[in-house]
C-alpha cells in the first residue's frame, strides 16, 4: 500500500514513516526538509503551499498525518496557517486524489480544559476550552478531519499521550538539559500521575489504527502506555537514564502556573525565539493529572502496547550510554 | 404548568371535584382537588397496577414529594397505579377558607378515594403529618388496606416530652402567623433541611403552590392544629389513630431520616413500639426531606414485590417473619433441625453458684496499682444479678425495652449485662472506640429506655441529648445526681431488688433480641447488630467447644467482647489494669498481674494489646513470668496479627497455644488458626495458598463459602442469579459467606442492609473478599468495598499489602484504586519506618522498591505516596480507612497539596 507521512522528519512522525517501510508500504513523506527515512520517498513542501500537498497525496492508498506547527510558544496567526488550514487543505487534497484512509495524529490536549484527567477516555475536541495555540488549533483540525470521515474516505483522530524517547527533543532533552542546570523545579512535590508513551508504541498504534480502520474511523482514540507514573518518578526516571541528577526541589503547582504565564509573555514580548523556561501550558502539564482509559483503544486496536515504561527507560539509558553508537552528539 | 415540576410527568396532573363529607364543610359542598396519578398513563401503556400506593405529603409539601414513586410505579417491571395527593387547603388543591382539623382532613382524604373509585389493595404511604392522615385512612379502610410505608412523622407525643423546639417556635403567638402564613419562612426552612441542599428548580416547584400569603393559609392552620397537648381540638382523633395502629396486620415499611430536627428517632422509636413488626431503616445522614435526600422509591417497591399480595414475588425471600422490634429476618440459616435444647447464656452461673464451687471467685478486677481489687465469688454474682435484675423490672424495664450499658469491662459491667438478659431486656453495648460522633451516633440510633452508665458516659448523654433514663454505676451524691439527671444507681437497684426479693420465673423467649452491638465503624457509620438469647447462647457454645474453654478455667479478659463471656462459659474472669477500650494500654506487667490472681489458663488479648504487651516486656518480674509461663491458651482477635508478633508472645507465654481467631461483629467468630498453622500456612506447596491472610479452618458449628466475584469485580444482588452459587472449590475468590448458628439475626433499624447481607439465602455475607486453599483453609484477601478494578484485573489489597509489609523500612502498607472503576490505577500508600514527617509521594528509591514487591505478588502499582501514619479505626487501632485513603490519594495525584489523609 502506498502510504504519506506527513511530518516526518519529527521524532514520531520518522518512527512511523520507518515502521511503515519496514511492514512492506511504499512510504512517501512530506515536509518541508528531506526525512531521510531509510526506503521512503521524501516529497518536501509545506503544509501552506496548494499545489505541494496535491502533489504529496498523489497515487496515495492512505496518509498518515503528523505535520504541525509544535510548540509551547508562538503567534497564534501561524499556529491556524499550518495546523488548521493546512490540515483543510490535506484532507480536500485526499480526497480528491481518491486516497481511502486517513489517520489524523492528534493530541489529548484537544479536550483538556486544564482540569486534572484521572481515567477518562477520549473526550470530545473542544477548541473552545482547550489551552494555548497549539491545543486549540490541533483540536480544530481534529473536528475538521473528524469531520471529513465518510464510507469512500475513512478518518480516524490517534491521539498519543507525551511520547517519549531515544531522540527526543521535545520532552526528554528539554528535561535533561534543565535538570543538568538545576532549573527543573518537581512542581507539588512531583505528585500528578501522569500516563506516557513510548516513542515505539505510539508509532505502533498509529500503524495498527491503519490496519483497523473499519473499527476506529469517525472515532478519536487516545494512546499511551497505560502506566500512569507520579510526574516525579517519570522525570526521575529520564534523568537516570540521561546521567544527570533528578530535580529535588518543588514549587507549588498554582505558582509555577501563574509564574509560567508571566515568563511566557515577558519571552513573547522581547521576541526570544529559544523557548521560555517554564511556560504555563507546561508547568499545567507536569502539575495535574493526566492518564486515560485505554481499555477503548485497545479494544478497538486490538492491540496493546511492546515496550514497557521500564523497558522505555532502559532502552534511553542504553541511548545514553557513553560510547553508544546510536546516542546524541554531546559537546 | 406541569413543565416547571422537575421529574413530573404532565400525564400524571389531575384535578377531580369530589363531594365533602367531613364536618367542616356543609353538606353538599364539593371540594376541586389536584393529584398527581399514574393510573391512566398505566392504562394508556396496558400495564396492569398490582394495586395503588396513596401518598400522603405532609406541612409545608406537596404531591410534588412522592415524584420518584409515580416514575417507578409506570416501570413496566412493576406496575403500580401511584396516586399522590395534594390535601385540601394545600398544593395545587382548593384553598377552602375553612380551618380543617386532623378529624377533617382523614375524612377528606376517604372521600377523595371514594370520588378516584379505588380498587384492589391499596398501600398508603405518608410524611410528616400526611403520616398520621394517612394512617387514619388505612385504618378507616382496613377491607382494602394491604400495607403501610411511613417516612419521617410521629403519632404520638409521649406525655413526658415536650414537642420539638422547632415547632415550639412555629406554633409561638408571636411567630406563627407571620412565620407560616404572612412569610414564606416556614416554607424555606422546611425546604433547607435537605441535604444536599436541592437545585433551584426542585426548590421552586416546592415553592409554586404558595406563592402570595393567601395561598399559604393551610401552611399556617396545618401548623395549628398539631396538638401539643391533651387540650387541643385533635388530640382525641391523633390518640386513635396511635392507638389504632397497634391493631394494624399489614406489612409496614418505616423509612426514616435520622437527621430530623422534628421527626427525631424517639418517634421512630414509638411507631416501631406499636408495630414492632414494621421493617425499618434508618438512612444515616439524611434528614426530614427523606425523599429528596435518598432515592427511596427502588427501596419501597422492592418491599412492594416482596409483601404485597397480587405484586409478584409475594414471599420475602429471606424467610420468616421479624422478631418483635428488630426488623429481623430469621435468616433462614441452615442449621440442624435437631437442636439442642435451649440453654441460656446464664445457665452455668446458677449451676456453679448453688454447687461446690458457689464460693470460689467467680470475676475479678485489678486495681490500677496491680493489686486485686474487688471480686464476686459465684453465689454472690448470681444474686447480684438477681437483686439487679429485679430492681431494672423494678423501675420498669421489661422484655423488649433496652438498656444501654457504658460501663468498663469487669464486675459491674458483668452483673448489669446478665442482670438484663436474665430480664429479657435489650442490652445495648457501644464503646467508645467508636470515637464520640460514631458513639453518640450510635445510641440516638438505637434509642434506649435506659443508660446505666459510669460518670463520663452519663455527661454525655446529658450533653449529646441521649433521650434515656439515666442510671448511675454507684451512688452519687444528690448534687450531682440532680446533674446529670440520674434517676438511681445500680447499687440502688440491687438494694431494692434484694428487698422485694422478686425473681423472674421464667426465662426471655429464645427467639428475641437480647443484645444490639456495633460494628467498628471502619467501612461506615457503625452499625448496630442485633443477636438473639438463641444466638448469644450459639456464640459462647462455639467458643467453648473451638477452644476448649469449660468451668475450671481462669481466663484474663482483656478483650471486650470475650470478656463477657467468661460467666457463661463458667470460667473465672479477671480484668487487667487497662483501659479496655483504648487496647493500647495494657503492660506486660498489668497483665501478668491479673494471670497470678487467678492462676490464669486462659488470655483474651487484642492485638494491639499484644504489640503493648510485647513493648512492655522489659518490666517482668520473675513471678510474673512464672505466672504468664502457666497460660495454656491465647486468643487474639479483632484483627489479623503478624506472625512476628506472636512469635514475640510465644516467647512471655511459652507453654500456651496461640490461637487468633477470624470473625465480625455479625459472627464471633468464623474461622481459627494458630500459630503452628499460620506457620504451616506459610511454607509447602498448597494450591490457593497466598494473596491474602490466611485465617484457618471455620469453627465449630460453622460453615463458610465463597460468592464467586464477576469480572468486574462485583457480586451479584443475590445468590439466586444464575452463576453465583456459593462455592467452597479453592482457588475461587469472592464474597465471603458464612452460616452458624451463632450468626447475627439482624441489623437493628437497617432493613435494606440486613437484605442485602442476608440476599444469600442462608447465607450471612460479610462483606469480605477471600478464598479457599486445596486444604480447605479460608484466605481472607480484603473488604469487598476495597476491591480495586485495575483494566483487565480485579485486585484485592491485602496480598500486595503484605507483599509490601515484607520491605524493612515499610510497617503498614494500603493498597487503594483511583479513578474511574474498570481502569482504576492501583496506588500503595505506605506508613514508613522511621516515619515521614509529610505526606506526598514516595521518593523514587522506594517506590521502585515497592512497586518491585508488590509485582512480586502480580500487581502492578501506577503510584507510590507515603503517609507519616495510617488512618486507622479506633477500636482496633489496625483496620486501615481505605475509602478515606483512596479519596486523599486521587487528590494527591491529581496534582493537589498532600496535606493529611
Amino acid at each position: 500500500m502506498k502510504v504519506l507521512v506527513t511530518g516526518a522528519s519529527g521524532l514520531l512522525g520518522r518512527e512511523v514513516a520507518a515502521l511503515l517501510v519496514r511492514r512492506g508500504h511504499a512510504v512517501a513523506t512530506f515536509q518541508r526538509r528531506p526525512s531521510r527515512v531509510d526506503g521512503a520517498e521524501d516529497r518536501c513542501g509545506s503544509l501552506t503551499d496548494d499545489a505541494a500537498v496535491r502533489d504529496a497525496v498523489r497515487d496515495m492508498a492512505a496518509v498518515v498525518h503528523l505535520a504541525a506547527k509544535v510548540s509551547f510558544t508562538g503567534r497564534a496567526a501561524d499556529f491556524d496557517e499550518v495546523n488548521v488550514q493546512g490540515t483543510r487543505r490535506l484532507l480536500d487534497a485526499a480526497r480528491e486524489a481518491g486516497v481511502r484512509d486517513l489517520v489524523y495524529v492528534s493530541s489529548p490536549s484537544v479536550a483538556n480544559t486544564g482540569a486534572a484527567i484521572a481515567g477518562q477516555g477520549a473526550e470530545p475536541a473542544d477548541p473552545g476550552h482547550a489551552h494555548g495555540n497549539y491545543a486549540r488549533t490541533k483540536a480544530r483540525a481534529e473536528l475538521l478531519a473528524l469531520a471529513a470521515d465518510a464510507q469512500d474516505f475513512r478518518t480516524t483522530a490517534v491521539r498519543p499521550h507525551v511520547v517519549w524517547g531515544p531522540g527526543d527533543t521535545q520532552l526528554v532533552e528539554r528535561v535533561l538539559e534543565r535538570a543538568a542546570r538545576g532549573r527543573l523545579p518537581l512542581l507539588d512535590a512531583g505528585a500528578a500521575l501522569i500516563d506516557t508513551t513510548f516513542i515505539d508504541n505510539a508509532a505502533a498504534a498509529i500503524v495498527v489504527a491503519l490496519d483497523r480502520m473499519g473499527h476506529v474511523h469517525g472515532k478519536a482514540l487516545v494512546v499511551t502506555n497505560g502506566e500512569p507514573r507520579p510526574v516525579g518518578e517519570l522525570l526521575a526516571g529520564i534523568c537516570a537514564a540521561g546521567g544527570v541528577p533528578a530535580p529535588s526541589w518543588s514549587v507549588p503547582g498554582r505558582l509555577a502556573r501563574s509564574a509560567g504565564s508571566v515568563v511566557e509573555r515577558a519571552w513573547l514580548r522581547f521576541g526570544r525565539q529559544e523557548e521560555p523556561p517554564m511556560t504555563a501550558f507546561l508547568a499545567e502539564q507536569l502539575s495535574t493529572a493526566h492518564w486515560f482509559d485505554q481499555r477503548e483503544t485497545r479494544r478497538l486496536l486490538d492491540w496493546t502496547p511492546e515496550v514497557s515504561l521500564d523497558e522505555g527507560l532502559a532502552r534511553l539509558a542504553g541511548y545514553y550510554q557513553p560510547g553508544s553508537t546510536a546516542g546524541p552528539r554531546r559537546t | 404548568m406541569t413543565a416547571a415540576w422537575p421529574g413530573v410527568d404532565a400525564e400524571w396532573s389531575r384535578r377531580i371535584e369530589v363531594p365533602s363529607t367531613a364536618a367542616a364543610d356543609p353538606a353538599g359542598t364539593v371540594r376541586r382537588w389536584h393529584v398527581l396519578d399514574n393510573g391512566p398513563q398505566l392504562e394508556r401503556l396496558g400495564l396492569a397496577p398490582a394495586g395503588t400506593l396513596l401518598c400522603v405529603h405532609g406541612n409545608p409539601t406537596w404531591s410534588y414529594l412522592w415524584r420518584s414513586f409515580l416514575a417507578a410505579g409506570t416501570d413496566p417491571v412493576h406496575p403500580w397505579r401511584v396516586v399522590a395527593v395534594d390535601q385540601l387547603d394545600m398544593g395545587f388543591s382548593e384553598r377552602t377558607g375553612v380551618f380543617r382539623r386532623l378529624a377533617d382532613r382523614i375524612r377528606d382524604l376517604g372521600d377523595l378515594t371514594d370520588a378516584l373509585g379505588l380498587h384492589g389493595p391499596v398501600v398508603t404511604a405518608g410524611h410528616d403529618w400526611g403520616g398520621v392522615i394517612s394512617l387514619g385512612w388505612a385504618l378507616a379502610h382496613q377491607h382494602q388496606l394491604a400495607g403501610v410505608v411511613l417516612t419521617n412523622t410521629a403519632v404520638h407525643q409521649p406525655g413526658s416530652s415536650r414537642i420539638p423546639a422547632a415547632l415550639r417556635l412555629a406554633l409561638h403567638p408571636a411567630v406563627h402567623k407571620w412565620g407560616t402564613t404572612t412569610s414564606d419562612a416556614f416554607l424555606r426552612v422546611t425546604h433547607s433541611l435537605a441535604s444536599p441542599p436541592l437545585p433551584a428548580d426542585i426548590r421552586d416547584a416546592y415553592m409554586a403552590p404558595y406563592r402570595g400569603a393567601s395561598r399559604r393559609e393551610g401552611v399556617g392552620n396545618f401548623v395549628a392544629d398539631i396538638p401539643v397537648d391533651a387540650s387541643h381540638p385533635s388530640h382525641p382523633e391523633l390518640a386513635r389513630v396511635a392507638e389504632g395502629l397497634r391493631g394494624l396486620d399489614v406489612p409496614v415499611l418505616m423509612l426514616w431520616g435520622p437527621r430530623d430536627p422534628i421527626f427525631s428517632d424517639r418517634y421512630l422509636k414509638d411507631l416501631i413500639q406499636r408495630i414492632p413488626a414494621a421493617k425499618v431503616h434508618r438512612y444515616e445522614g439524611a434528614g426530614h426531606l427523606l425523599a429528596e435526600d435518598r432515592d427511596i422509591a427502588p427501596a419501597v417497591f422492592d418491599w412492594l414485590t416482596a409483601n404485597i399480595a397480587g405484586s409478584g414475588a409475594g414471599t420475602d425471600g429471606t424467610g420468616a417473619a421479624g422478631s418483635a422490634g428488630t426488623q429481623g429476618t430469621g435468616q433462614g440459616h441452615p442449621v440442624p433441625a435437631a437442636q439442642d435444647p435451649f440453654r441460656p447464656l446464664w445457665a452455668l452461673l446458677g449451676e456453679l453458684s448453688a454447687g461446690p464451687s458457689g464460693t470460689g471467685t467467680a470475676i475479678s478486677e485489678m486495681a490500677p496499682d496491680g493489686s486485686a481489687g474487688r471480686s464476686l465469688t459465684w453465689a454472690e454474682l448470681e444474686k447480684n444479678v438477681a437483686d439487679v435484675s429485679a430492681g431494672l423490672a423494678g423501675m420498669g424495664v421489661g422484655s423488649g425495652s433496652r438498656v444501654s450499658l457504658m460501663v468498663p469491662p469487669g464486675v459491674d459491667l458483668t452483673v448489669a449485662l446478665y442482670a438484663c438478659l436474665r430480664l429479657g431486656a435489650v442490652v445495648v453495648v457501644a464503646d467508645a472506640g467508636l470515637g464520640t460522633r460514631g458513639l453518640s451516633r450510635a445510641v440516638k440510633g438505637a434509642t434506649p429506655d435506659v443508660l446505666v452508665g459510669i460518670d463520663r458516659a452519663l455527661a454525655a448523654a446529658r450533653a449529646l441529648g441521649w433521650a434515656a433514663r439515666l442510671v448511675s454505676v454507684h451512688d452519687l451524691p444528690a448534687a450531682r445526681r440532680r446533674i446529670l439527671g440520674v434517676e438511681t444507681s445500680l447499687t440502688a437497684l440491687a438494694r431494692a431488688g434484694a428487698r422485694s426479693g422478686h425473681r423472674t420465673a421464667d426465662g426471655p423467649d429464645p427467639d428475641q433480641p437480647a443484645a444490639v452491638l456495633f460494628t467498628s465503624g471502619s467501612t461506615g457509620p457503625a452499625k448496630g447488630v442485633v443477636y438473639t438469647h438463641r444466638q448469644l447462647a450459639a456464640m459462647r457454645d462455639t467458643v467453648a467447644e473451638t477452644f476448649g474453654i469449660h468451668p475450671g478455667d481462669r481466663l484474663v479478659a482483656g478483650f471486650a467482647p470475650f470478656a463477657l463471656l467468661g460467666p457463661a462459659l463458667g470460667a473465672v474472669s479477671v480484668t487487667p489494669a487497662m483501659d479496655v477500650t483504648a487496647p493500647r494500654t495494657l503492660t506486660a506487667r498489668a497483665l501478668a498481674r491479673a494471670a497470678a490472681a487467678v492462676d490464669a489458663t486462659v488470655v483474651f488479648a487484642s492485638p494491639a494489646a499484644l504489640r503493648n504487651v510485647l513493648a512492655t516486656q522489659d518490666g517482668l518480674t520473675t513471678g510474673d513470668a512464672a505466672a504468664l509461663s502457666r497460660v495454656e491458651l491465647l486468643l487474639s482477635a479483632g484483627a489479623p496479627v503478624p506472625e512476628p508478633l506472636l512469635a514475640g508472645v510465644q516467647r512471655m507465654l511459652p507453654r500456651a497455644s496461640l490461637h487468633t481467631p477470624y470473625g465480625m461483629t455479625e459472627a464471633l467468630p468464623v474461622t481459627d488458626i494458630s500459630l503452628e498453622q499460620i506457620r504451616a500456612a506459610g511454607t509447602g506447596n498448597v494450591a490457593g495458598a497466598g494473596n491474602g491472610v490466611c485465617v484457618g479452618l471455620p469453627v465449630h458449628g460453622a460453615r463458610v463459602a465463597i460468592l464467586p466475584l464477576a469480572a468486574d469485580g462485583t457480586v451479584p444482588g443475590d445468590g439466586n442469579s444464575p452463576g453465583a452459587e456459593p462455592v467452597t472449590a479453592p482457588c475461587v475468590t469472592g464474597e465471603i459467606l458464612v452460616s452458624a448458628p451463632h450468626v447475627k439475626d439482624s441489623y437493628d433499624r437497617l432493613w435494606l442492609t440486613q437484605q442485602a447481607s442476608a440476599a444469600t439465602a442462608g447465607w450471612h455475607r460479610t462483606g469480605d473478599v477471600g478464598h479457599f486453599d486445596a486444604e480447605g483453609r479460608l484466605w481472607v484477601e480484603g473488604r469487598l468495598a476495597h476491591i480495586v478494578t485495575a483494566p483487565g484485573s480485579v485486585v484485592t489489597p491485602v496480598g500486595p499489602e503484605q507483599a509490601i509489609e515484607s520491605l524493612d523500612s515499610v510497617r503498614m502498607a494500603a493498597v487503594v484504586g483511583v479513578g474511574p472503576v474498570g481502569t482504576q490505577a492501583v496506588v500503595a500508600v505506605v506508613e514508613t519506618v522511621p516515619a515521614v514527617r509529610k505526606a506526598g509521594p514516595a521518593d523514587p528509591h522506594l517506590a521502585a522498591r515497592v512497586r518491585a514487591a508488590a509485582a512480586a505478588a502480580g500487581v502492578s502499582v501506577a503510584a507510590v505516596l507515603v503517609v507519616p501514619a495510617q488512618p486507622t479505626d479506633i477500636r482496633h487501632n489496625a483496620k486501615i480507612d481505605r475509602t478515606r485513603l483512596s479519596l486523599w490519594a486521587a487528590k494527591v495525584l491529581a496534582g493537589g497539596r498532600p496535606g493529611t489523609p
